[in-house]
């Protein structure tokens, strides 16, 4: 059956290798220069040959940076936890709200159905720009600005369209006879949801989860204007090493990887689900 | 005899009412306890909207719907007590076909003992006894069929509802099947609405047959009434296969010979006292009328009036005759092979008790071969 030619099945393992090189490198360096001095990650000409440090790596989760200025107190792990916290939390805020819409999206027919679910896809390709300055005086007024609530309030604008056109498509796909049987053999409506629908669509739900924590996870401009030190997630947090006396390259890099390393292992993790969850769902609408 | 389910006047509209699409208009029918009943009709009458309406899948626009003594027509799908067989299957995935047949059992809590018993009965009786530990996405269109029919069928509802139960079995297994499935409903005293539009399968099943048509119940009665007495034009030529034959004819009266012209230069003649004296004076009050004949009461004869053959196909146990007739063409049925090919001139007979008379413009019968004939 297999007709490839051993020249083809070279060049393509040379194209995959080329790619491969591509995206991984900078994942590669980044993490090499999490193990190096600044002084041997700036030499001219660069080397991977070096001796490893921790020390950038314990400046960070013991929260005190040394420079030439002086030392300096850096709040890395507790941005790293408000990544976690928020982006966490907001899926779950999302799934809890996005689910049941999505279900009344893909079964229910009424007016405007098409234009709302429309709208909340909009926000999804609106410049968050746009809605930053108008949003942080709101915020300011109405005592939300950095607050926990705020922040995972907002970012509902990153994970609910998300989550609902995706969790929709699978839910269209389950055939509605299948709820109608279950409810025909004497359960009701909101028993149907939770033991045919919710399970049927499973693994779209887990795909629409992953996808949006990471989305959340690697929201920047939102937290940025929104939050001050102590809430602040990783990804505002890295600002912090740039410092009066440079930019700490080390430490950045160890926080890079600090900080990618829970989305790296969840996306390696659930690639498989991610990938199957994202194109069935597309199949259909 | 108790009527288990009543429809009155049900109407059924997609979109606003008297707005939307009309798809149901003003059903009244009655089903005694006990009874099959057949909704037949081609693809987009209105039988599917009206077995979901009493389901309650679909809300009902306007009438009543009364199951067992109650109005169910508002209530949700879980209090009416009503069993389905979706077309679709619509098995449960995820779990095998034991479970999904022992399903409302379980849910009524019935002890596990008489679950399994009533379970492999049904199995046996549908041949899927081998495949209970299988699930659904590894078995057959034909079994998973199967097996939603049984789901339906194991349950003691007040009404059990069967959408085109037996689309996806084989002939043979389809045969076998219908007597077994009639037998087991019987046996039972279950009350039954069938969903089909296989008109083989709705004369062997049922015990009345709804005939329905863009929406409108164009006739519900045995399948022998409805055969020998449609109501109409569209049943008439709907049901019975091949189709009536039917020739729009003038009846005039000449001494003692009735005459239908039929025309393109073609008449049947009859003697006027092989008519009863009513439908005599009623046609001949009409003057336009549509006649019909089933093919298989169209003979050869000597004295018959001429035909042509178009084609004659052998079916292993008849012979279609095809053959053109009036301008039109007119079908013929024998039992034995018949040895004519085309082009040869044959001569038909249509005799008065197998016409069917109908009013030209509603369709409407106005009077049939047994009562037609004097």
């Amino acid at each position: 059956m297999d007709t490839v030619s051993p020249i083809e099945r070279i060049l393509r393992g040379i194209a995959l290798t080329l790619i491969c090189l591509f995206f991984m490198f900078p994942i590669v360096w980044i993490f090499l220069m999490s193990f190096q001095t600044n002084e041997t990650i700036l030499r001219v000409p660069p080397s991977v040959v070096f001796s490893p440090t921790l020390e950038n790596y314990t400046a960070l989760i013991t929260g005190r940076l040394e420079t030439q200025a002086g030392t300096l107190d850096i709040n890395f792990m507790g941005n790293l936890w408000n990544s976690l916290f928020l982006s966490t939390t907001s899926v779950a805020v999302g799934l809890l709200l996005g689910v049941p819409a999505a279900y009344a999206f893909a079964r229910l027919k009424f007016r405007g159905s098409e234009d709302i679910a429309f709208t909340l896809l909009s926000f999804r390709f609106a410049p968050p720009l746009l809605v930053l300055l108008p949003l942080t005086i709101y915020f300011q007024q109405l005592g939300l600005a950095n607050t926990y609530g705020g922040l995972i309030w907002v970012y509902q604008l990153i994970v609910l369209p998300l989550i609902l056109w995706i969790v929709r498509g699978y839910f269209e796909d389950i055939p509605a006879d299948i709820e109608y049987a279950y409810r025909i053999a004497g359960h009701d409506f909101w028993s149907t949801f939770r033991r045919i629908a919710l399970p049927l669509a499973g693994p779209g739900i887990a795909a629409a989860g992953l996808l949006s924590f990471i989305f959340a996870w690697n929201n920047f401009v939102f937290a940025l204007v929104l939050a001050s030190a102590d809430k602040q997630p990783v990804t505002v947090g890295a600002l912090a090493f740039v410092t009066a006396s440079g930019i700490q390259y080390g430490q950045v890099a160890a926080g890079i990887v600090l900080s990618i390393a829970p989305t790296f292992a969840l996306a390696l993790y659930a690639q498989r689900y991610l990938v199957e969850g994202l194109s069935l769902g597309a199949v259909k609408g | 005899m108790t009527t288990q389910l009543s429809l009155r006047d049900v109407d059924k509209f997609y979109g606003p009412i008297d707005q939307g699409v009309h798809a149901v208009r003003a059903i009244s029918m009655q089903v005694p306890k006990g009874d099959i009943v057949a909704l037949l009709g081609s693809s987009g009458c209105g039988k599917t909207s009206t077995l979901r309406m009493i389901a309650g899948f679909e809300a009902v626009s306007r009438g009543t719907i009364e199951l067992a003594g109650r109005a169910v027509h508002m209530l949700p799908p879980v209090r009416r007590n009503v069993a389905m067989a979706f077309e679709g299957y619509s098995l449960y995935p995820t779990v095998n076909l034991r479970d999904n047949i022992a399903f409302a059992l379980k849910a009524q809590r019935l002890p596990e003992a008489e679950v399994n018993r009533r379970v492999d009965h049904v199995a046996e009786m549908l041949e899927i006894t081998d495949i209970l530990d299988r699930f659904p996405a590894s078995i057959s269109g034909g079994q998973q069929q199967r097996a939603s029919l049984a789901r339906a069928l194991v349950r003691d509802a007040d009404l059990h509802l069967l959408d085109e139960p037996m689309g996806q079995l084989e002939p043979q297994l389809r045969t076998l099947l219908r007597g077994r499935i009639k037998h087991y409903i019987k046996e039972r005293g279950l009350t039954a609405i069938l969903v089909t539009h296989d008109q083989t399968e709705a004369n062997a099943l049922a015990d009345r047959i709804a005939v329905m048509e863009g929406g409108v119940l164009q006739q519900y009665g045995t399948p022998g009434e409805i055969k020998d007495r449609p109501a109409n034009l569209f049943t008439g030529t709907f049901v019975g296969e091949p189709p009536m034959n039917v020739f729009p004819a003038a009846v005039s009266l000449s001494g003692d010979r009735l005459t239908f012209d039929l025309t393109a230069g073609l008449n049947l003649t009859y003697p006027a006292e092989a008519f009863a004296p009513q439908v005599r004076q009623m046609v001949l009050a009409r003057g336009q009328v549509v006649i019909g004949v089933r093919p298989y009461a169209v003979h050869r004869a000597p004295q018959g009036a001429p035909a042509r053959v178009l084609a004659n196909q052998w079916l292993g146990d008849q012979t279609h005759i095809a053959a053109s007739f009036a301008g039109k063409s007119i079908v013929l049925v024998e039992h034995d092979r018949a040895t004519c090919r085309e082009g040869d001139e044959v001569a038909v007979e249509i005799r008065p008790q197998d016409l069917h008379v109908f009013d030209p413009e509603t369709g409407r019968a106005l009077s049939h071969g047994p009562e037609l004939a004097a």
